[in-house]
């Protein structure tokens, strides 16, 4: 009875140890699934979901310190896909972080208003706005992920979100 | 002139799935037969016991998941289940053993995973791996076949299906008169009382090849295999794969040790190897996707099959060979996506 | 070396006895012949006439749009009657901008100086005047050939595949074409070598029919052209098609996302290299083709020369009319072919066969049942896809897995719809869900970008604050060291 009762405990422990290793993520595959979680992301780097851009939103994820339904510009396509990834519950976008727009947006200039203050050109985060001091800036509406960035700092409102051309 | 319009293809095989089940029954026809010849009627009481319950679960089953009943009824797949499953039973079987089968097969097995085309495991299957747990000694009580050599069992067809539904025999017989054990079941038994193959293999019950008058019935399950091939019902990868395996596993433990190990011709003639290997393991939905998945699958089915009847629990794997097998046919896909033209070698 | 076929693919009865018993024939002149401005693959062509203008055969009528696109001619003499939206095949019946040319059935032809000998130009020039021509792929893709030959001309040890495997049942234009006018396509191929600067030929039939590889050896061997050979395939459907073609022919695959050129090899309908030939020949702009009218919706069944923009009802009339047991009107073949709504549409360059079809020639399809996953559909397939996977993660909507599984490499040929017993509209599902995976993919391939440009952003800020420290730093030391 004994023996019997000590080798059940010894495996189930023994068992269970190895789970607790296998389950732990080597630094490495830290790094690729850091990687995985940001391929899935759309790169609009607004920051809606608190952090400073998608690597860092992803970093968070991998650490599980942040949930999957906190990125708007990704949908719940991207929440579902996450969900998949991490094997966590599947949830759709939290309204908190932000609304799910149903058409891609991008932003806009009223070039009859800008004054050439390099403000917006500072803000966004993937050089989408051409322009210098003094001259024109213009959107490259091809390259604008419509995160919203430059439209704060602009002080004169000249900045509108559109809908992206087809 | 305005025509009415439809997408391309506009011409389609006169193909569907009510006429590739009833090629399978046609193709299992043979075996009937032939079972009938060694083994007396009772096989064909247990075809309609089981078909009748089968069609009475599916139509609940459809009814309940608010599907309708043509076309699913008639699509043969349920009756398929069911003749599968009474040919794996022994032919004096209680009626209780086929019904609880089938019903188990079709609500749990089939409908409750999504019904046609979703059931990840093999019905006919799932119904006989549930009884054969829950009523082993049931299972075992075979009849010896008619025979030269062997004592048949001289019950009327009358007699027959009062036993049946009776669940016991006419007063001048007890069980133990009447029944049989099958070859497989003999051949384990007696080697584990010591006996070498060779001394096994010299009952009565036992011919050149496998059992008497079971080698007659599966050459019939193998010519209706063949006609299934022939008609591209099914294809060559899961029967070559299983038989195949099964002949190497067999051939080379026997050669290693023919004493204590059946030839590989004995593992293929015997049991439901030709059965499984045409008409169970090659169930589509509940098999691997690909060429080469099913090659794999096929092979685990043979190489299970021969571990389970050499070293296992019960005297025939095929049941539990292919559930296993089932269970490891999403992994198996994940493996074998075939390349694409085009894509990198 | 080659494979001996075709992987997978179906054999199919061809119903070419009927429209190849005749010879070809001119279709009858009709009143009005319309030309939509976009029946070719890219930019629509820009009009250079407007309505009143007289216009002759031969003449150009409109001039290529920005991008891949092609000149158009008029197929008759006449008036430009209108230019407004017609409806048109390649739209369903949709309108499209057309020109509309009158008749006036005089067939006065556009003067052109006689062209130079082609073994004069420079292979850029050669390209640069098939241009001028029309031509573009007759094979039904109707891709600007010029553009097709610019695009390859940079590589080296380019072959010519010539595509006379009509495959698809009903089609035989291109069967009638390499028995009248075999000597057309070898000429033509001998254009194209030049045009290419290469040294192989290989016109690739079907080895169901004798007449066409007949026609075409004796062409050959009147040629002299020992860069010319005549190669026989397998006759299962889909042999035709570009990639199985390529494949079957020279024994390598074109990668997936590229085109034959990325194997060396430039592809061409027979149709298309007869086209050449009429142009740089006899400077024969591209205003006619053959089509074929079959089915047993109509009376009389054969192969016509047609001019562009005849009426398909002007067709049929021609042919004798409607059978009472019309039912379907198909532009193309039975397998890939389109039903169209009416038959008040134009020819066009890419109508190689109407068929009539009646309910002898329709198999129609059953009740759609589940998949039983019996895997005929993978049998056939000749792209080596699975279908089935592809049809679940379809009624699932996952583009990853479709993604992977190859749906954008399916060549919408029908033969998994043909086999599977539960008669499931494969090819349509899977025609129907690229558009979304293609916008995943496009989305993906944008992020993408936008990642790359957010991580350069982020380096160069990081560097310009790397450099101010810098600089702030070696100030501080030399202001310490003067004092």
């Amino acid at each position: 009875m004994l023996p019997a009762l000590l080798t059940m405990i010894g495996l189930a422990a023994a068992a269970g140890v190895a789970a607790a290793f296998a389950a732990r993520r080597s630094e490495r595959d830290r790094n690729r699934l850091v990687e995985e979680i940001d391929a899935l992301l759309p790169q609009t780097q607004c920051g809606r979901c608190t952090f400073a851009g998608c690597r860092p939103y992803a970093a968070a994820l991998a650490n599980g310190a942040a949930d999957i339904n906190q990125c708007p510009p990704g949908g719940h396509a991207t929440a579902a896909a996450l969900a998949s990834l991490l094997g966590r519950e599947a949830k759709p976008v939290d309204p908190r972080f932000g609304n799910v727009s149903t058409r891609p947006m991008v932003a806009w200039i009223d070039e009859g208003a800008c004054i050439g203050c390099v403000k917006c050109i500072q803000a966004c985060p993937v050089d989408a706005i051409v322009g210098a001091s003094k001259f024109m800036h213009t959107v490259i509406a091809a390259h604008c992920t419509g995160c919203e960035l430059c439209i704060p700092p602009c002080p004169v409102d000249c900045i509108v979100m559109r809908p992206a051309p087809t | 002139m305005p025509f009415a319009t439809a997408p391309a293809p506009h011409v389609v095989a006169p193909s569907s799935v009510a006429r590739v089940m009833r090629q399978v029954l046609y193709a299992l026809v043979p075996t009937v037969v032939l079972h009938g010849v060694f083994f007396g009627p009772g096989l064909l009481i247990q075809i309609v016991l089981g078909v009748a319950t089968a069609l009475l679960c599916e139509a609940a089953a459809l009814r309940l998941r608010g599907k309708p009943l043509p076309p699913f009824l008639l699509d043969g797949s349920a009756i398929i289940t069911a003749v599968l499953l009474a040919l794996c039973l022994p032919p004096l079987a209680p009626w209780w053993l086929v019904v609880s089968g089938v019903a188990f097969a079709i609500l749990v097995a089939k409908h409750l995973f999504g019904g046609l085309g979703a059931n990840p495991f093999n019905p006919a299957m799932v119904g006989y791996a549930v009884l054969l747990v829950s009523f082993p000694a049931r299972l075992l009580q075979w009849l010896p076949p008619d025979v030269p050599g062997m004592q048949p069992t001289d019950l009327s067809a009358m007699e027959t299906l009062t036993t049946i539904l009776t669940g016991s025999p006419p007063a001048r017989f007890t069980w133990d008169a009447i029944t049989s054990p099958t070859p497989l079941d003999a051949l384990r038994t007696d080697l584990a009382l010591g006996m070498t193959m060779g001394e096994a293999h010299a009952r009565a019950l036992f011919s050149t090849f496998g059992g008497k008058g079971w080698e007659w019935i599966n050459l019939a399950t193998l010519a209706g295999g063949i006609w299934l091939l022939a008609l591209k019902i099914i294809r060559w990868h899961i029967p070559v794969a299983m038989l195949g395996a099964l002949f190497v596993c067999g051939s080379v433990m026997s050669a290693a040790d023919p004493g204590a190990y059946a030839g590989p011709l004995f593992h293929l003639t015997s049991g439901a190897s030709l059965l499984g290997a045409f008409f169970i393991a090659t169930d589509p939905v509940s098999a691997a996707t690909s060429d080469r998945g099913r090659l794999i699958y096929g092979a685990g089915i043979g190489v299970l099959t021969y571990v389970i009847r050499t070293w296992g629990g019960y005297p025939d794997g095929v049941a539990f060979a292919v559930l296993i097998m089932n269970l490891a046919v999403p992994l198996i896909d994940r493996y074998t996506i075939p390349r694409i033209y085009g894509h990198a070698r | 070396m080659a494979r001996p076929g075709v992987r997978g693919g179906l054999r199919l009865n061809a119903h070419t006895e009927r429209s190849t018993e005749h010879p070809l024939r001119p279709a009858s002149p009709v009143e009005s012949l319309v030309l939509p401005l976009d029946q070719h693959a890219g930019a629509a062509a820009v009009p250079l006439v407007k309505p009143g203008d007289r216009v002759l055969h031969g003449q150009p009528i409109a001039e290529p749009g920005g991008g891949i696109s092609a000149w158009l001619h008029s197929p008759a003499s006449g008036t430009v009657a209108a230019i407004e939206p017609r409806p048109a095949p390649h739209r369903m019946g949709a309108p499209t901008l057309s020109i509309v040319v009158a008749n006036d059935k005089r067939d006065e032809r556009y003067g052109a100086a006689s062209p130079p000998r082609f073994e004069e130009l420079s292979p850029q020039q050669l390209r640069d005047t098939i241009g001028r021509g029309g031509v573009v792929g007759l094979g039904g893709a109707v891709f600007p050939t010029a553009t097709k030959l610019a695009g390859a001309a940079d590589a080296s040890g380019l072959r010519l595949l010539l595509n006379g495997a009509e495959c698809e049942p009903y089609i035989s234009c291109d069967d009638m074409l390499m028995r009248e006018r075999a000597r057309d396509i070898v000429f033509g191929a001998r254009v194209l070598l030049h045009a290419l600067a290469a040294q192989t030929c290989v016109i690739a039939i079907e080895d169901d029919t004798p007449q066409p590889a007949a026609a075409l050896s004796a062409a050959i061997a009147e040629a002299h052209d020992d860069r010319i050979q005549l190669r026989l395939v397998a006759t299962i459907y889909p042999a035709g098609g570009e990639k199985q073609l390529i494949a079957t022919v020279f024994g390598v695959e074109v990668p997936t996302g590229g085109l034959p050129a990325d194997v060396s090899t430039v592809c061409l309908n027979v149709g298309t290299v007869a086209a050449v030939a009429q142009w740089i020949r006899d400077a024969r702009p591209l205003t006619s083709r053959i089509v074929t009218v079959t089915g047993d919706g109509v009376r009389e069944q054969r192969n016509l020369d047609v001019p562009l923009g005849t009426p398909m009802a002007a067709l049929i009339y021609d042919c004798g009319g409607y059978t009472g047991r019309m039912s379907r009107l198909i532009m193309g073949g039975s397998m890939m072919g389109q039903a169209l709504p009416h038959d008040d549409l134009p020819v066009i360059k890419a109508t190689n066969c109407i068929i009539a079809a009646s309910p002898l020639d329709l198999q129609q399809r059953g009740p759609e049942m589940p998949c039983i996953r019996c895997g005929n559909c993978s049998a056939v397939c000749p792209a080596v896809l699975l279908p089935q996977q592809l049809h679940w993660y379809t009624q699932a909507r996952d583009l990853q897995a479709l993604e992977t599984h190859g749906l954008l490499d399916c060549i919408e040929c029908g033969c998994c719809d043909y086999v599977c017993p539960s008669q499931i509209p494969l090819a349509e599902r899977f025609r129907d869900m690229k558009p979304a995976l293609l916008e995943k993919l496009t989305a993906d391939a944008n992020a993408d970008a936008a990642r790359a440009r957010f991580d350069a952003r982020t380096a160069r800020l990081d560097r310009i604050e790397r450099e101010r420290d810098a600089a702030l730093a070696k100030k501080r030391q030399e202001l310490t060291k003067k004092s």
